[in-house]
């Protein structure tokens, strides 16, 4: 025990001990994962969020849907039936912060877009049961009165390309302006869906003279999963 | 110790301590800020939490507003119970623990020490705060945002050079093994904390950021975080509580030094790598939960350690189960760390894990150690400090004590049997198929059948906060200096030989 001595004896010892011991494991899974290059296998389709769909992502965020409602299909028969083709890493890539949850109070969100109409997600989020009678999900209500802020939100993309999400030039310079155009109603969004395909577009909410945070959250909600067209791959290909 | 054992009576204890404050210049002034906060907090996040309880059987409890939503009030029950009950026991009873273990008093004066409790109780309402009003990174059990984060860490850093500090100033040859798992467990966070919430603030102005990992990367940097709050901030820190009070409150000497040697090295040497074990079958590559579950596998025998170890000091002193309700706290509370560190590991294999993941069992999971473990030890540690610190022979009431332990202990048992019946079977509904091979149950049939589980899970919650009411009743009445003529839990003491108890 004369090892053990000096630690208990010596306060330096003791502190960088301690340290060595705890970081040991950290460090040998946490530094391959950003080395390895399989970790994240790349696949067609995933691309950064429009300025309206990080909108409805901040609002997730703040929310905190986490609590109650994973983004990560599990690779199970039953899971893939009931929420379709299972999670890959590369969908996830530009979500500052993962989103994968780990409680299912609610459904699996990960492929929900595209599942219902957005007329009923409208409905839904202003008052689940209205929908789903046995739902218990809080009601949302107040995001149907609550217009989005564009000023300023350039920042917001600004800051996930400082981080390595790549949003281009075009796409900064036109942040604002697509926040408003992807939820108005006629609006010209032939360049926004080229630069961010597959986005829905038109009046969300079923209010078309705003763009309110419910716009935003179903913008989010209808491109979680949809990025990548599972047409184009198969099990195969999706085996590491 | 050695005074109060050879005099044998509670005012001859009083009476030492008080000679032993003026004498050493202990500051016991925080302990006091931080043992009322403890208990404050702890009723708070017990009421928060069988709130949420009921707005899960009940949602209209949503009450139709923002800042009352289960999403917004979740978060305030986890780190209300986590950080702030939790957070505020570890500073009361590491900082006791150190003075007495380190004949010394706290390193860095008074000033610094109210610098602390003030601090740390400015980073929990300013993290309640944004919860309710949506300001929050969404990461598990890390959700206060960028500029929170930032005091947090100026908070704990004093924490640390106070707590290191006294150590160095010790005036005892040997650092005592409580002084080890506190120490592990403030470093440690500090690193935790730090790595994990490495975000971008999208202006210094305002309060959202960025995290700066993200998907697979993120997930797994914030699960090392997420399961070692659980391994060192729970546990680690809350061994360091069962080392000193345990001992102390049974008079008997740590069952084995060599044990405690062994079971703290590998204890936080194999905590860290755990985390994997909340990503199975995710998109996390396959090595990184293969590893995540065999260390969590291996983690069982150090629990197991620190547990045998903390049982064991109660021998030769077994009838104190009977005769004293502040250990029988301290016993169970072992006894349920010994079991959800049993469970744990169980739930870590992978294929137990696709049947409990994003279930309820998780959700009992954590709360036989939060509840069973961490809030009964508190309970104990606090029951043992509150007549120390204000100068009481004794404590008001132990038969109150004993209906908190009685009460609260079936509370538990009624949350985690719930979580265990509703967990397991939402998880087998999700996967049941019926006989022409379609998918037996729809999502919302297995929230249905939930229902009856989240009002026992409730009833549990209630339970348990009725317990810890009547502490609040009982504290208050010994610190106003009252003391219940209970004959039955008054017999002197038979004297026992001075026992090798950690030093006061």
């Amino acid at each position: 025990m004369s090892l053990h001595d000096k630690a208990e004896k010596n306060v330096i010892w003791l502190v960088a001990l301690t340290l060595v011991t705890v970081s040991i494991g950290g460090i040998v899974e946490l530094v391959p994962l950003h080395t390895i290059d399989s970790t994240i296998e790349p696949v067609d389709g995933v691309r950064p969020y429009s300025p309206l769909e990080l909108y409805g992502r901040d609002i997730y965020i703040r929310e905190g849907c986490y609590n109650c409602h994973s983004q990560m299909i599990r690779p199970f028969r039953d899971e893939v039936e009931r929420y379709g083709p299972y999670s890959l890493a590369a969908e996830s890539m530009y979500d500052h912060p993962f989103q994968w949850g780990s409680k299912r109070t609610g459904p699996d969100l990960a492929r929900v877009g595209g599942r219902y109409s957005n007329d009923w997600h409208a409905l839904h989020m202003i008052d689940p049961r209205s929908v789903v009678p046995a739902s218990i999900m809080p009601p949302y209500g107040f995001m149907a009165e609550r217009e989005i802020e564009a000023d300023g939100f350039r920042a917001h993309l600004e800051a996930l390309e400082f981080i390595g999400v790549p949003y281009t030039e075009e796409m900064l310079a036109a942040a604002e302006a697509d926040l408003i155009a992807q939820a108005t109603p006629d609006a010209d969004t032939r360049d926004l869906l080229e630069r961010y395909p597959r986005a829905v577009v038109g009046d969300l909410d079923g209010n078309p003279d705003a763009v309110t945070e419910l716009d935003a959250i179903i913008a989010y909600l209808q491109i979680l999963g949809r990025m990548v067209d599972f047409a184009d791959y198969s099990t195969e290909d999706l085996i590491q | 110790m050695a005074a109060d054992v050879a005099t044998g009576t509670v005012a001859g204890t009083v009476a030492a301590d008080d000679r032993l404050e003026a004498h050493t210049g202990y500051n016991e002034d925080v302990v006091r800020l931080f043992t009322l906060a403890a208990v404050f907090w702890g009723v708070a996040a017990f009421t928060v939490g069988v709130f949420i309880a009921l707005q899960l059987a009940f949602p209209v409890l949503n009450l139709d507003l923002e800042y009352t939503t289960f999403g917004r009030l979740r978060p305030l029950h986890t780190s209300a119970a986590i950080f702030a009950f939790g957070g505020n026991a570890l500073f009361a009873t590491s900082l006791y623990t150190v003075q007495r273990t380190c004949h010394a008093p706290l390193f860095g004066g008074r000033a610094l020490a109210l610098f602390i409790f003030w601090g740390y109780q400015l980073f929990i309402v300013m993290a309640a705060l944004g919860y309710v009003f949506g300001i929050t990174q969404s990461r598990e059990y890390a959700e206060p945002e960028w500029y929170v984060d930032l005091w947090l860490t100026i908070v704990w850093v004093c924490y640390l050079v106070v707590f290191a500090g006294t150590l160095f100033k010790r005036r005892e040859p040997h650092i005592y093994v409580a002084n080890w798992f506190f120490l592990a467990f403030i470093l440690t966070i500090a690193v935790l904390h730090i790595v994990n919430n490495l975000a971008i603030p999208v202006s210094l102005l305002g309060t959202k950021s960025y995290s700066l990992f993200s998907g697979v990367q993120d997930a797994l940097t914030q699960w090392w975080y997420g399961h070692n709050a659980v391994g060192f901030f729970l546990t680690a820190g809350f061994l360091g509580i069962m080392y000193y009070f345990v001992p102390k409150r049974a008079n008997r000497p740590i069952y084995s030094y060599r044990l405690s040697i062994v079971h703290f090295w590998s204890l936080i040497f194999l905590y860290i790598w755990a985390g994997p074990h909340h990503l199975h079958y995710t998109a996390l590559p396959d090595w990184a939960q293969t590893l995540g579950m065999v260390f969590s596998v291996m983690l069982w025998m150090p629990s197991w350690g620190g547990m045998i170890n903390g049982i064991m000091t109660l021998s030769g002193a077994w009838d104190k189960l009977r005769t004293d309700p502040v250990i029988r706290l301290m016993v169970v509370s072992i006894a349920f760390y010994g079991m959800s560190t049993f469970e744990g590991p169980l739930m870590s294999i992978r294929q137990v894990n696709g049947l409990s993941h994003y279930t309820d069992w998780t959700v009992g999971h954590v709360h036989s150690g939060a509840l069973g473990w961490v809030a009964f030890i508190s309970f104990g540690a606090i029951y043992y400090l509150v007549p120390k610190l204000w100068k009481r022979p004794e404590l008001y009431s132990l038969r109150l004590v004993s209906y908190h332990f009685w009460i609260a202990t079936v509370g538990i048992v009624l949350y985690i049997s719930a979580m265990w019946v509703s967990g397991i079977m939402q998880g087998l509904m999700w996967r049941a198929y019926d006989s022409l091979g379609f998918l037996e149950y729809s999502f919302i049939e297995t929230v249905e059948a939930m229902h009856p589980f989240y009002l026992i899970r409730a009833l549990g919650g209630i339970l348990f906060l009725i317990g810890a009411l009547i502490m609040v009743y009982n504290l208050w009445r010994t610190i106003r200096g009252d003391i219940r003529v209970e004959e039955e839990y008054r017999k002197p003491e038979p004297v026992a030989p001075a026992a090798a108890a950690p030093a006061e």
